[in-house]
């Protein structure tokens, strides 16, 4: 793989993070990052629709009317979101019961759109594929790591495996309960922003 | 770039044109598949009401199918309590109590449920070739939706076995609660009627202690007051003299054997 292309891949991971950097797809990173078995699968979901809208509307790209592009994007990526929830109702019910509305809300994913929009309206289907993996690996290692930490100090468990054995259950792990609901993610992703900048100061906003 | 009003529109009708073929041929090519996880997703549930599966253990499908031997299931009569003759495979609950012939309209209740079947499928498990608990379906209405659910009742006819439900809209992390384990473990052993027969089940405000000091109560959910008002009042509808009860006495006599 050329230079160029491996940037468009990696470079979303931390680079340009869609969440930490441009803090899109924030509501879906708190709603389904109480387990991460269900962040897992929202993760597999919006890479694929994430990749597949990218890719077919690069291919249109010089074919869709500019008057109604917005509307013409929104079509493909609900199509390919519906797809991707029968999909999942119909091979792993369980989990996608548990992500109940949160498969189809992928459709006001900003992200999605927002790479469409912004990427790949104006470069070619590869590229563009690349780039809506990139992206959807950004917004899945933000999730990953904020599942694994409230699953962790939360439930005690690491994919449903017990790794802090709760008190209620004979152990000694006081489990922390702010975590386990959706408004302690934005602790945990407040802190990933925190880190992410000190690390790479470029991504501090001007103040004023 | 700019085109003309003509190409346009053809543009977007050859989008839609695709994009619905897509979506419709995903949605019917997949139904079959869906249709049968759903169905062993109920199974399922029946299993963890009766507890004859632990919280969380995963089953798969034939897993499922060992363990459903030991259940018979019975489209019982809701007025009489008698069992009928009607095959329970093919027999759907949910359109028995809509279509006029098959149904009746409901008493005034608050579980907002307006029409009760006239059959109802129920599950009946067996231990050694005795019938031990009954799985009865419930269902109303919580905050934002309707809740479907089994509860398990002991032989007795009174005691209960276990609480589940399969499918609701709840506020995840409030009225979602009662999918919590930990709240559906303080069902079993509660009792079901008071000494006149009327159905005392209720799930209160704050906590209620264990099974013996209050038989009759559940803790509430915290937060979700009309979603723990939802429950107690489908069970007081399901479990009351238009509901399950005609067929819990007879089932504590034995005829259900």
């Amino acid at each position: 793989m050329n230079p160029a292309s491996t940037k468009t891949l990696l470079d979303p991971l931390f680079e340009s993070n869609p969440i930490a950097l441009q803090v899109l797809g924030i509501c879906s990173a708190l709603a389904v990052t109480s387990k991460m078995e269900t962040a897992l699968v929202m993760c597999a979901a919006v890479i694929s629709v994430l990749a597949l809208s990218n890719l077919s509307i690069s291919i249109l790209r010089n074919l869709i009317p500019s008057n109604v592009r917005i509307i013409v994007q929104l079509t493909i990526i609900a199509s390919l979101v519906i797809m991707t929830d029968q999909v999942l109702k119909a091979y792993i019910y369980e989990i996608s019961k548990q992500l109940s509305v949160f498969v189809g809300l992928i459709i006001t994913n900003c992200i999605i759109m927002g790479r469409a929009e912004a990427y790949a309206m104006q470069n070619g289907p590869l590229d563009s594929l690349l780039d809506g993996i990139g992206n959807g690996l950004g917004y899945s290692v933000v999730l990953m790591a904020t599942a694994f930490l409230r699953e962790l100090l939360a439930q005690g468990t690491v994919f449903g495996a017990v790794v802090l054995p709760k008190v209620h259950s004979g152990g000694w792990y006081n489990p922390n309960g702010l975590l386990g609901v959706s408004a302690g993610a934005f602790f945990i992703i407040g802190l990933f922003i925190w880190a992410l900048r000190s690390w790479k100061t470029d991504q501090v906003e001007a103040e004023g | 770039m700019r085109h003309d009003a003509p190409y346009t529109l053809a543009f977007c009708g050859a989008v839609c044109v695709v994009c619905a073929v897509l979506v419709s041929s995903a949605a019917v090519s997949l139904k079959e598949d869906q249709l049968r996880n759903a169905e062993l997703d109920k199974q399922r549930n029946v299993l963890f009401a009766a507890g004859l599966a632990g919280p969380g253990e995963a089953l798969d499908a034939e897993e499922v199918q060992r363990r459903f031997e030991s259940v018979r299931q019975r489209v019982v009569d809701l007025a009489s309590g008698e069992p009928t003759d009607v095959d329970p495979v093919g027999f759907d609950q949910a359109k028995a109590a809509k279509d006029p012939e098959t149904s009746r309209e409901a008493p005034p209740n608050r579980a907002s449920v307006r029409r009760l079947p006239n059959h109802a499928l129920v599950y009946e498990v067996f231990e050694d070739g005795e019938p031990v608990m009954a799985v009865l379906p419930i269902q109303g209405y919580g905050l934002w939706s309707t809740l479907y659910g089994f509860l398990a009742v002991r032989r007795d006819g009174n005691t209960i076995g276990g609480i589940t439900y399969y499918q609701h809209g709840e506020t995840p992390g409030l009225g979602g609660e009662v999918d919590n384990p930990n709240w559906k473990a303080l069902w079993p052993g509660r009792k079901i009627y008071d000494d006149s027969g009327s159905p005392m089940i209720r799930v209160i405000k704050g906590q209620a202690g264990s099974a013996s000091q209050a038989p009759h109560q559940v803790d509430g959910l915290t937060g979700a007051t009309i979603t723990s008002n939802g429950v107690t009042n489908m069970l007081a509808l399901w479990l009351g003299d238009s509901g399950f009860r005609a067929y819990l006495e007879n089932f504590r006599e034995g005829q259900g054997s």
